[in-house]
């Protein structure tokens, strides 16, 4: 583990109890400058983790609650006329900040959904005309609740796309209930965080990940799991090429985080289902079996070149 | 569950394009209602596909199947023998469409339209039978591997790819059982009985017009294949039936008596040829005048024909000789000239009435003989393919009427005016002509040869042929029937010379036949063991040859796998990777088996903690693999060889630690 990570997460550890698989994975995310989705019930501590993570960062946080009457205007901003200086003056929303949680992103309209998602894509937003860049680091961390609940607009493939990884939190096991329960209010914790790494830091930390070295031999694995999943009968369709590229990058986060520099094979499988999980649709019958996971056959059926 | 999520709408049309496939050559020969039952079924199960309704419930489907056995039973009133069961097949095919559920199911199915794809073979086997096969086969595989895509509909070209290449596979395999797979002597199941066959060719029976109804068949009677070819193959007498007994409009043939001592003098060398003869339910076999040597498992009678001892139902090879010139016959029994002369009493009065006058001349046999032809020859008697009928006395209303005939009129009516002027005459059928086909130098006869001529008995020559046709049209003769008969006559389409590119074709299609039934289908006991004796194996039984057969499918089976496992292979090449796979080895004996997605890593841990004793040694191993495999892989050969050393060192430490200490501890 990298010294100036160490601290991070033992950081959110405290606030998130028992989830440290997560937690990781939440940082590799990041490290490989990629947006992340939670996807899960409500009230399991989505939001925590990416307050969490955000104030552990030291980076600026902005909390967008989606709704189903939230406008486009409410994320990007307004421009309104003022009658002083007789100019129009732009009013930037809540997208102008480093860390944008998007709580509940499947609860606004579609056109809400793609102002934000457009952010996320080309790192800028356009308003009357006016083409603003976003500050960087810039990273969305939008959670969602199961698409089967009431009253959700679920995000189309191409915009689930747009998001490195997927996780889920789950419920915390018995021992980490308790702690939870015993503990301090979390919302207290959080406002107490201290930054335990700086913007620079971390921004660093993300160049050296991008070095992390991969060879032909795990490039043959990576490139055996794309081809099984386009030729497999399990899933609707194969994974895209981009989706390869977003794999080997939070591999390369994953294997840096772990003090390594270069990736191997397990380092793809740690962050396989999270990358690959909400790109790869299964076959009618499949998703209907429970505890049968479709990732973790993916990983089991390819044997490793 | 829903029955769409096996069966996705496009693979549905590929199998029912399959069952269709298969289906579509037993249309002709199954009972009406099956057509009309297996498209009922094919509809409903199409409309269920495409509109997603659920299928016949089960009582419904046991009612059809009763419905199905009922008419089979009606139909044929079994369900046993071909036709039945191939009737019965088709329902039943049909009806597994419309229970499909489950994938096993679907493979049933689709197993099913294989089996019905050989069934095509009991009604015949043609190359275009053949072909069929091949491209249903291509099918019914490209269908199974579209089953395998349930993912994304496969592409069309991709799965004919894929499935044309397995049956490419297959090739081999299949020449190795085709070459190799004992042949039983006669058919394999007892070809059932065939009613009506409606097979053309000559009978033992011969009535005014049944010879030229057979000459606008264009179908092959036999196919000859000489030693040295003749000077003149097309002038050849092929002997059939020989007809004796007269009742006024019809000869017969009569009884065969078998011929116990055979004398004759030859005038000229002997004929060898042999004889693919096609199957016309009949018992004689067709020789050229006169047999000399005869075909195994055959017989001469009295009148020179060869007869078989068992019908012949399939296309049978023999070989055989024969004298073109001969002297026969001088020692007839007394009866058998007797009935050569007889004649009933009111047939053909004004025939017999102009020729009994020539009875107190004295004249000989031949010169009587040489009086009718000239009949034939000064009157306007004309050859034709269409003779007006004969309502009255046949031979009387010829000979003073119409004058317009086919061979078996001069044939008939010659024999009863030299019988009324008291010469033994027999009318011999058979078939005069063909063809000699350039490609292949096989003499094609068909049924459209067919011919009728005489033979009379002189006590100093015996019996001598003489062909009344000829004095009517020696072209007939000379250069065959299609110039011999009136331009205006019908005639088969391929008789039509002047089409030359079409007669042209014809040859190469009829080589092409030919070899397919002389290799293919004439591929028999007699053939395969020949076959085999050119590679030095003589006196192979069945055993040995089902031996042989499972050995060179193994080897070629085997030299597939080698092929598939060196491409395999060759992407594990590099040393690293083989030191690792060598230690994986090493390790699965101590029994800890390496999964195939286990990475280096994880399997180290737990090979470490398996043998806590090896840990420092097979952490390291796992470094250095690692390193070797995933690491830089600049500066190879300086880098890697002293870590290559140490990898390797340690494994053949383990190797050599092989020790049951190890695993206990």
């Amino acid at each position: 583990m990298s010294a100036l990570l160490h601290p991070v997460i033992s950081q959110i550890s405290q606030v998130i109890l028992g989830k440290q698989q997560q937690i990781k994975l939440t940082i590799a995310c990041l490290l490989a400058r990629g947006h992340l989705l939670i996807e899960d019930l409500p009230g399991v501590g989505k939001t925590t983790l990416a307050h969490a993570m955000a104030r552990s960062l030291g980076l600026e946080f902005q909390r967008i609650q989606f709704t189903s009457d939230l406008l486009p205007a409410d994320i990007v901003g307004v421009t309104v006329f003022d009658r002083e200086s007789s100019t129009f003056s732009f009013h930037p929303g809540p997208v102008f900040s480093q860390v944008i949680l998007a709580d509940e992103v499947n609860r606004a309209t579609p056109k809400a959904q793609s102002a934000l998602l457009e952010a996320m894509e080309e790192h800028q937003v356009t308003v009357d005309g006016n083409t603003r860049a976003l500050p960087e680091p810039f990273f969305v961390i939008a959670t969602q609740n199961p698409s089967h609940q009431v009253g959700t607009f679920p995000l189309p493939e191409s915009q689930l796309d747009r998001f490195l990884m997927r996780i889920h939190l789950g419920y915390p096991d018995a021992g980490a209930e308790r702690e939870l329960l015993e503990g301090r209010e979390r919302r207290d914790m959080i406002d107490n965080l201290p930054p335990v790494i700086s913007p620079e830091d971390f921004s660093s930390l993300q160049k050296q990940a991008r070095t992390v070295v991969t060879a032909p031999a795990l490039l043959d694995y990576l490139q055996a799991v794309l081809a099984f999943t386009r030729n497999s009968a399990d899933y609707i369709n194969g994974l895209s090429p981009r989706a390869g590229l977003y794999l080997l990058n939070a591999a390369k986060a994953w294997a840096f985080m772990d003090g390594r520099q270069k990736v191997i094979p397990e380092d793809l499988q740690a962050v396989l289902p999270s990358v690959v999980g909400h790109r790869l649709c299964p076959m009618n019958g499949y998703a209907a079996l429970p505890g049968l996971d479709l990732t973790q056959r993916l990983i089991e059926e390819v044997a490793i070149p | 569950m829903n029955q769409s999520a096996h069966l996705s709408f496009p693979n549905l049309l590929a199998i029912l394009l399959s069952i269709v496939v298969v289906m579509a050559p037993h249309a002709p020969h199954v009972p009406k209602w099956t057509v009309a039952f297996c498209l009922i079924a094919l509809l409903i199960r199409l409309y269920a596909g495409l509109e997603r309704r659920p299928l016949p419930a089960k009582p419904l489907l046991f009612s059809f199947a009763a419905v199905a056995i009922g008419g089979v039973l009606f139909s044929f009133g079994s369900l046993f023998g071909r036709d039945s069961a191939i009737t019965l097949l088709l329902a039943m095919t049909v009806l597994k469409l419309l229970e499909m559920r489950s994938q096993r199911d679907i493979t049933v199915t689709v197993v099913l339209c294989y089996f019905l794809a050989i069934t095509n073979f009991f009604y015949t086997q043609t190359i275009f039978t053949a072909l069929y096969s091949i491209g249903a086969a291509w099918l019914i595989t490209g269908t199974m591997v579209s089953l395998q895509h349930r993912a994304r509909p496969a592409k069309f070209l991709q799965v004919m790819r894929m499935s044309g290449l397995l049956l490419a596979q297959a090739v081999p395999v299949m020449l190795v059982l085709f070459l190799l797979f004992p042949r039983i002597e006669g058919p394999l199941w007892g070809l059932p009985k065939i009613q009506n066959s409606g097979r053309t060719g000559l009978s033992d029976r011969m009535s005014p017009g049944s010879l030229s109804r057979l000459s606008l068949s264009d179908e092959i009677a036999f196919r000859a294949d000489f030693e040295t070819p003749p000077e003149d193959a097309k002038k050849l007498y092929w002997r059939g039936p020989v007809l004796w007994d007269y009742d006024g409009r019809n000869w017969a043939a009569g009884q065969r008596i078998p011929l116990s001592s055979f004398r004759y003098d030859s005038f000229a060398p002997n004929l060898k040829y042999s004889v693919t003869l096609e199957p016309h339910d009949q018992r004689w076999l067709y020789l050229v005048d006169l047999p000399s040597r005869l075909p195994q498992k055959s017989i001469l009678t009295r009148d020179y024909q060869v007869v078989s001892f068992s019908p012949v139902r399939q296309r049978l090879r023999y070989s055989a000789e024969s004298t073109p010139v001969y002297r026969a016959g001088t020692e007839a029994l007394p009866a058998e000239l007797q009935r050569a002369l007889a004649l009933p009493p009111d047939a053909a009065p004004r025939t017999r009435a102009m020729v009994r006058q020539w009875r107190g001349l004295g004249l000989s046999g031949m010169e009587i003989a040489q009086r009718v032809l000239s009949i034939y020859r000064e009157q306007p008697f004309i050859y034709t393919l269409e003779p007006p009928p004969l309502p009255k006395d046949p031979v009387d209303q010829f000979l003073f009427e119409t004058r317009r005939g086919f061979c078996e009129h001069f044939a008939s009516s010659f024999a009863v005016m030299m019988r009324a002027a008291g010469v033994p005459t027999r009318v011999v059928t058979g078939y005069l002509g063909g063809e000699i086909n350039p490609v292949d130098g096989y003499l094609v006869v068909r049924q459209s040869e067919a011919h009728a001529w005489n033979e009379i008995w002189t006590p100093d020559e015996g019996w001598v042929r003489v062909d009344p046709t000829a004095a009517v049209s020696p072209l007939r003769i000379e250069r065959g029937l299609a110039n011999a008969v009136p331009d205006t006559d019908p005639q088969p389409l391929f008789r039509r010379t002047q089409l030359k590119w079409l007669v042209e074709l014809r040859y190469q299609w009829d080589a092409v036949t030919n070899a397919w039934n002389q290799w293919v289908l004439g591929y028999t006991l007699e053939r395969q063991t020949r076959f085999l004796s050119t590679f030095g194996f003589s006196n192979v039984g069945w055993q040995d040859m089902i031996i042989t057969l499972l050995i060179a499918t193994g080897i070629i089976l085997s030299a597939f796998a080698l092929g598939m496992f060196m491409r395999l292979r060759s992407n594990k090449t590099d040393a690293v990777q083989r030191l690792w796979l060598h230690y994986c080895n090493v390790m699965a004996a101590r029994g800890v088996v390496r999964k195939t997605s286990e990475g280096p890593k994880d399997f180290t841990q737990r090979v470490a903690k398996r043998f806590p004793g090896l840990r420092e040694r097979v952490v390291r191993i796992g470094e250095l693999y690692i390193d070797l495999r995933y690491g830089k892989a600049d500066a190879p050969s300086e880098q890697s060889t002293p870590r290559m050393r140490e990898l390797r060192t340690h494994i053949r430490a383990l190797y050599l630690a092989a020790s049951p200490a190890g695993k206990t501890s």
